[in-house]
């Protein structure tokens, strides 16, 4: 095993006739998703590249996920690129990029011709109905290796750069082996996809899918808005896994949807990429008694996910879930900021290492080399680990347990403070519907912005009984709905800059 | 609906909402709107929408919204 085309090829032959991928328009059958990426991967071959860029510039579709994999045929790398992205900020990506190609769909076509790239432009319709060169194919697929970059996946950096993190077929392989042995994914699955493919949690679906052999729904974004719909076409689909940001969860929660639309197929609910408030996951358990939940964690630039807990016992809506332990095949250390391991209890920054871990960031040593560096404990041979920025702490039981991004820990009046910690705090309350803590820095100033029909009075009071003093949130702003960033996550950074506004 | 029409051109300025019939297939309105949209109908009509109605088809025009608030309403 050394290409993940592997898989989509191991899954043609046992189910040829099964959609591998629907969205609300189309399903597209293993069959179909081979030969449609192999067609594509011919028609990018005739550039004569290899292990180079080529940027996908189409809708979250089924056939984005063809056209993912057409590019892997032809001996390349993809590079999602959301085409909902405003074109300035798809030109920065470019000039670190340099894709030797753009594909996209006529739909695209106008915005595609606006970009500044000197690469050719290629058609989805037509690579994809064109012939195939099976001699050209197999040629490329014997040369491949397993370290070979697959995807690059551009994630704003703090600097306002988007950075590219590399990931090889192997760090999938690897991956896609531990989410089937633990979650049981096999050929009877239906995931119902949340995640827009320029995210890395989507990462789960689409290779979990194809190594299994089972069917991949993409879940129209519009319904998001209308929970009960969006129960409705998971029933349709038979979904029975899903794997969303907890504000997709929060959703369904926050309206009691499935008091009105239960989901009698649904076998697991995983959830990672920001902290899922426990009340709302309280709700989803006490409707979904039996179904797997497990929280996991995890950046882009170590695939997607590093550790996991399955919830195995009850919390309170104001306790925190655990991130639990490292994946099988992976392992995280917790480093102190003198270079040397936490004893349980400690805290200290989460490096991982191991066969996960992205190749670097794209056409950026500096970035590269900052995050992945030396394994602080081990002196004798060369090993890379990431530094996730993110601090944890071993509790009781064993359990990792996250505290908050390293950059998100403030210092006031000799305190430490984390902002999570009040999150979590207010969060529990019944009529708080969404809630995020931000630091303005320029004016000191800790910031709770809360979403529900809640005074601010009583909220105060909330805090005064749940934080110390120097805890409290020196002004709430009410929101009517808590803005999202293009992932579904709430958008921390435009809070940052605009919660005066709001 | 005059009240209506404020709010909507509150929420999203530049469109004409007495026109636009497909609010959502044409994506006028993102789902985070839809979401700001029922809460603040919430409080200035003083009605609770249900889960179930809120579907794409109360919600694709100014017309069907207005025919919604009025239904419930009604049913009060």
């Amino acid at each position: 095993m050394k290409n993940i085309l592997e898989y989509l090829e191991a899954s043609a032959k046992y189910y040829p006739e099964k959609a591998a991928f629907t969205d609300e328009n189309t399903e597209i059958t293993y069959r179909e998703a081979v030969n449609k990426a192999m067609a594509i991967g011919s028609s990018l071959a005739s550039l004569g590249k290899r292990n180079a860029p080529v940027a996908v510039l189409m809708d979250n579709c089924a056939d984005s996920l063809v056209a993912y994999f057409g590019v892997v045929y032809s001996g390349n790398f993809y590079v999602v690129i959301d085409a909902k992205m405003p074109s300035d900020r798809i030109n920065v990506i470019f000039e670190t990029l340099r894709p030797i190609a753009v594909l996209t769909d006529r739909r695209h076509e106008e915005k595609a011709l606006g970009l500044s790239f000197e690469g050719r432009l290629f058609f989805y319709e037509d690579s994809s109905s064109g012939p195939i060169d099976y001699p050209g194919m197999d040629a490329i697929r014997r040369r491949s290796i397993d370290t070979d970059p697959l995807y690059a996946l551009f994630t704003s950096g703090s600097t306002g750069v988007p950075k590219g993190a590399v990931i090889c077929h192997r760090s999938v392989i690897a991956y896609a082996e531990w989410i089937q042995e633990t979650f049981g994914i096999d050929e009877n699955t239906q995931f119902g996809n949340q995640t827009p493919f320029y995210f890395s949690m989507s990462v789960l679906d689409i290779f979990s899918t194809i190594k299994a052999g089972c069917t991949l729904h993409i879940l129209p974004k519009k319904f998001f808005s209308f929970p009960v719909k969006l129960l409705q076409y998971m029933n349709e689909k038979h979904v029975d896994t899903i794997y969303w940001v907890p504000s997709a969860l929060s959703i369904i929660s926050n309206l009691k949807a499935l008091d009105y639309v239960p989901l009698p197929e649904l076998k697991r609910v995983l959830f990672a990429g920001e902290v899922m408030p426990t009340k709302q996951l309280n709700y989803w358990i006490s409707k979904l008694p039996g179904v797997l939940f497990a929280n996991l964690y995890g950046p882009t630039e170590i695939t997607d996910i590093c550790t996991y807990y399955i919830v195995d016992r009850k919390f309170a809506d104001d306790e925190a879930l655990p991130i639990g332990r490292a994946c099988s095949n992976c392992d995280v250390i917790v480093i102190k900021d003198d270079g040397t391991e936490a004893a349980p209890g400690e805290e200290g920054e989460l490096c991982v290492r191991g066969s996960f871990l992205a190749l670097g960031y794209y056409n950026n040593p500096e970035k590269t080399s900052q995050a992945f560096v030396q394994n602080p404990l081990n002196p004798n041979y060369p090993e890379l680990v990431y530094k996730t920025g993110d601090l944890v702490r071993y509790n009781d039981r064993g359990e990792l347990i996250y505290i908050t991004r390293k950059d998100f820990q403030i210092k006031r009046m000799g305190y430490r403070i984390e902002l999570g910690e009040i999150e979590t705090a207010v969060g529990s309350v019944d009529r708080i519907k969404a809630c995020a803590c931000i630091f303005d820095d320029e004016n000191d100033r800790i910031v709770l912005v809360y979403q529900g029909e809640i005074e601010e009075a009583a909220v105060r009071d909330v805090i005064k009984a749940k934080l110390p003093e120097y805890m409290h949130p020196n002004r709430l702003v009410q929101v009517k709905s808590m803005p999202l960033n293009p992932n579904g996550k709430i958008d921390r950074k435009h809070l940052k800059s605009s919660y005066h506004t709001l | 609906m005059d009240k209506l029409l404020e709010i909507l051109e509150d929420l999203k300025p530049g469109v004409d909402f007495a026109l636009e019939d497909d609010l959502i297939e044409d994506g006028i309105l993102s789902s985070l709107e839809i979401m700001t949209l029922v809460v603040e109908l919430c409080t200035e009509f003083g009605i609770e929408i249900s889960p179930l109605d809120i579907v794409p088809e109360n919600f694709k025009s100014a017309q069907a919204i207005y025919a919604l608030i009025t239904r419930i309403r009604d049913e009060d």
